[in-house]
């Protein structure tokens, strides 16, 4: 009875504070400016959905990590089954209440649970090693140090007590379903614990055994409201919002860069006068192009930064990044994220000293936010300058995550909003406007036909 | 046989309508490297005897490399600009040489009020040697390896077609192994072609100059006049032999007219 009114306020308890960060998160994500998703082709959305973030299409572009991401993955998903008997078995205060309806299935869908915990461990140690023993090159770029190495070990820790506590569960049950078989329904013989039970727990007297079986239930249940209420603060929240992200991952070629109908309009207007008159002629203050600040990224930009895990796919493919230069996509992401959690935080707290000064209301909101600061306080010119639009990075993402949108909005920014940009590109711009190529070119744009036959 | 070329502006004055607009693109039409690939490409087009004319003087840059720095108003001022002028033309069928260019067209342009079919001359040339308007020799046995760009493959998914046109040459294939998706970018893109380098340790084309000495083939084959420009840079700063070619030379080297 203390045990049931225990998880229950655990459970609530746990839940309640979860939500609410996530709630968190979804109003951090909505700081980006509203992007109307194109719903026409949402077939192909939903296949996306299914290949890529279900399916892990984009994972097994390299296979060894694909196969031990696997294991992890589907563990995480049947372990899901398990944990319906554990908050059914918590609230009712019962015992497996699915082994004796279940039977034969019963002892199927744990034992199948159990196989792949051994395999999700294995591949937990391997990962533990790759990226703390043998230091994969992509785990331990600048953007990597401190606190993104440790959320990492944190999470890979959490998954051996949750796998040592599932065995630790299963194996004493198994010992005591022969002592106390009233309290404890058979499950059936049980792939690893009707073996690895008895090797390890054997010795151990009832009274023991029942302390150990409650301490694996717990603990299980446990970590997962842990891991529950350290995810919106980690980088795992890969695990929900890959499904979302690559939903709304962009459909069209990637080569596509996303129109500006304003600065359209107002060309299209110079370029034929009669229309100019017909648009108001305001004197307003000029408009903003481009991204500052995650306020002016799409939501879809900052949905990305929480999908990010920070696997370094992307920074590993990127021609800058591979040749010395300063660019990692990965960066880019994350300083995404950091600077979507700052604004999110400051309005969460109402603090006031972000109020733009010239601001009639009191209330500290995403129209009025001015910190003094922007996203190129964390994301350097240098940076985006180094980028070749090659779309390495976008491709490599195996959850759709999209680096380059965020850098070509900034340099949208820095051209058209600061009129900066590389001093070299004046002249190609020039170029651009007075003969019509990229280069100054006196000569008739034909003039290679001249030698056509003569070659 | 002598070549020729025909206007949008000539044939206008005949009231002829040419079957495909042949979009040349600056590098085409001004670099010295681009402009063998030009002629290249036309010299196939009267060979198969295709109805074609280009844009000549009407023709202004597409803004792929302007739009990619961020400065959108020049890029909407020269694409407003050049689909006045196909939209005049009443143009439906483009093709052209430059992937850079063929992105911009195809994908970017729609919005704009530019609506056509666009195809990159390697998706051309491979329907010319598919219908057998054009014949090659086919005892070429040199190996070649395939550098994918970034705009045709990526960027739009077209990773065949040029290899297929290889396979039709009976050449031995000998691929990178960043390649297709994962094919190395030559350096150029999104207006690094007309900039410094940021600091770094190495240029992505010396990069990918090693990644090719080391693969062995004797020639590169390339689809971008950029790229040919970046990778021959490379490889000549690395005195290599290695040469790079387009499809269409390649082509014209092994044509059998």
């Amino acid at each position: 009875m203390i045990q049931q009114i225990i998880f229950i306020i655990v459970s609530v308890l746990a839940l309640g504070m979860a939500g609410k960060q996530f709630l968190d998160i979804r109003n951090n994500i909505l700081l980006g400016e509203d992007n109307p998703i194109d719903q026409k082709d949402s077939g192909q959305r939903w296949k996306n959905m299914f290949l890529v973030a279900f399916g892990q299409q984009k994972m097994f572009k390299r296979i060894v990590p694909a196969l031990l991401h696997l294991f992890i993955y589907v563990a995480f998903l049947m372990t899901q089954i398990e944990l319906i008997e554990i908050f059914i078995d918590g609230f009712l205060g019962v015992h497996r209440i699915f082994a004796e309806p279940l039977g034969g299935l019963y002892t199927f869908i744990i034992s199948f649970i159990e196989i792949l915990s051994v395999l999700a461990l294995v591949a937990t140690i391997i990962f533990i090693i790759r990226r703390n023993v043998l230091k994969l090159g992509r785990l331990h770029k600048p953007e990597m140090k401190g606190w993104p190495t440790n959320d990492a070990n944190i999470i890979l820790g959490l998954e051996i007590i949750l796998i040592s506590a599932i065995f630790t569960m299963n194996g004493t049950d198994v010992l005591l379903q022969e002592l106390d078989p009233s309290h404890y329904p058979s499950t059936g013989n049980l792939a690893v614990s009707s073996w690895l039970g008895p090797m390890l727990f054997g010795s151990f007297d009832q009274g023991t055994l029942v302390i150990l079986e409650r301490i694996g239930w717990w603990a299980h249940i446990l970590v997962v409201f842990a891991f529950l209420n350290y995810l919106p603060s980690s980088k795992h929240l890969h695990i929900i919002l890959a499904f979302p992200n690559t939903f709304y991952a962009k459909l069209n070629s990637a080569g596509e860069m996303e129109n500006m109908p304003t600065i359209m309009n107002e060309v299209k207007s110079m370029m034929a006068p009669e229309a100019a008159f017909t648009e108001d002629a305001g004197g307003e203050e000029l408009p903003e192009f481009g991204a500052k600040d995650v306020l002016g990224l799409s939501w879809k930009n900052i949905l990305d930064s929480y999908t990010c895990t920070e696997c370094g796919r992307c920074t590993d493919n990127c021609p800058a990044n591979l040749t010395g230069k300063k660019l990692s996509p990965r960066k880019i992401v994350m300083d995404v994220r950091d600077r979507a959690e700052m604004i999110g935080n400051n309005i969460k707290k109402q603090n006031k000293d972000c109020i733009a000064s010239d601001s009639k209301s009191k209330t500290l909101s995403k129209e009025n936010y001015d910190d003094g600061k922007s996203l190129f306080d964390w994301i350097s010119k240098e940076e985006l300058h180094a980028c070749t639009t090659c779309n390495a990075c976008v491709e490599a993402c195996p959850v759709m995550i999209d680096p380059l949108d965020v850098i070509l909005k900034m340099r949208r920014y820095e051209v058209l909003t600061l009129s900066e940009g590389p001093n070299e590109l004046l002249s190609m711009y020039n170029a651009v406007e007075q003969s019509g190529a990229v280069w100054q070119m006196p000569n008739e744009r034909d003039a290679w036909t001249k030698e056509l036959n003569n070659d | 046989m002598e070549y020729k070329v025909p206007s949008m502006a000539e044939m206008a004055a005949q009231s002829k309508t040419p079957e495909i607009l042949f979009w040349v693109g600056c590098a085409g039409s001004f670099d010295a490297r681009a402009q063998k690939v030009t002629r290249a490409f036309v010299k196939i087009l009267n060979q198969a005897n295709i109805s074609f004319a280009i844009l000549g003087n009407e023709e202004s840059c597409t803004g792929d490399a302007a739009r990619r720095a961020g400065n959108e108003f020049v890029f909407q001022m020269t694409a407003l600009q050049n689909i006045e002028i196909l939209n005049m033309y009443e143009v439906k069928k483009i093709v052209t040489a430059c992937p850079h260019c063929f992105n911009t067209i195809k994908n970017e342009y729609p919005a704009l009020g530019g609506n056509y079919d666009v195809v990159h001359h390697s998706q051309y040339l491979k329907e010319l040697i598919d219908t057998g308007k054009i014949e090659l020799n086919q005892e070429a046995s040199t190996t070649v390896t395939y550098h994918d760009s970034c705009y045709l493959g990526r960027a739009n998914g077209v990773y065949e077609a040029p290899r297929e046109i290889l396979e039709s040459l009976k050449m031995d294939i000998k691929e990178m192994k960043r390649s297709r998706t994962k094919g190395l970018c030559c350096g150029a893109g999104g207006a690094q072609m007309f900039k410094e380098d940021e600091p770094g340790d190495k240029r992505i084309n010396s990069e990918r100059a090693d990644e090719i000495i080391a693969n062995g083939a004797e020639t590169v084959v390339a689809n971008c006049p950029f790229c040919i420009t970046m990778l021959q840079d490379g490889l000549k700063e690395k005195e290599s032999s290695v040469m790079v070619l387009d499809l269409a030379e390649l082509i014209v080297n092994n044509k059998k007219w």
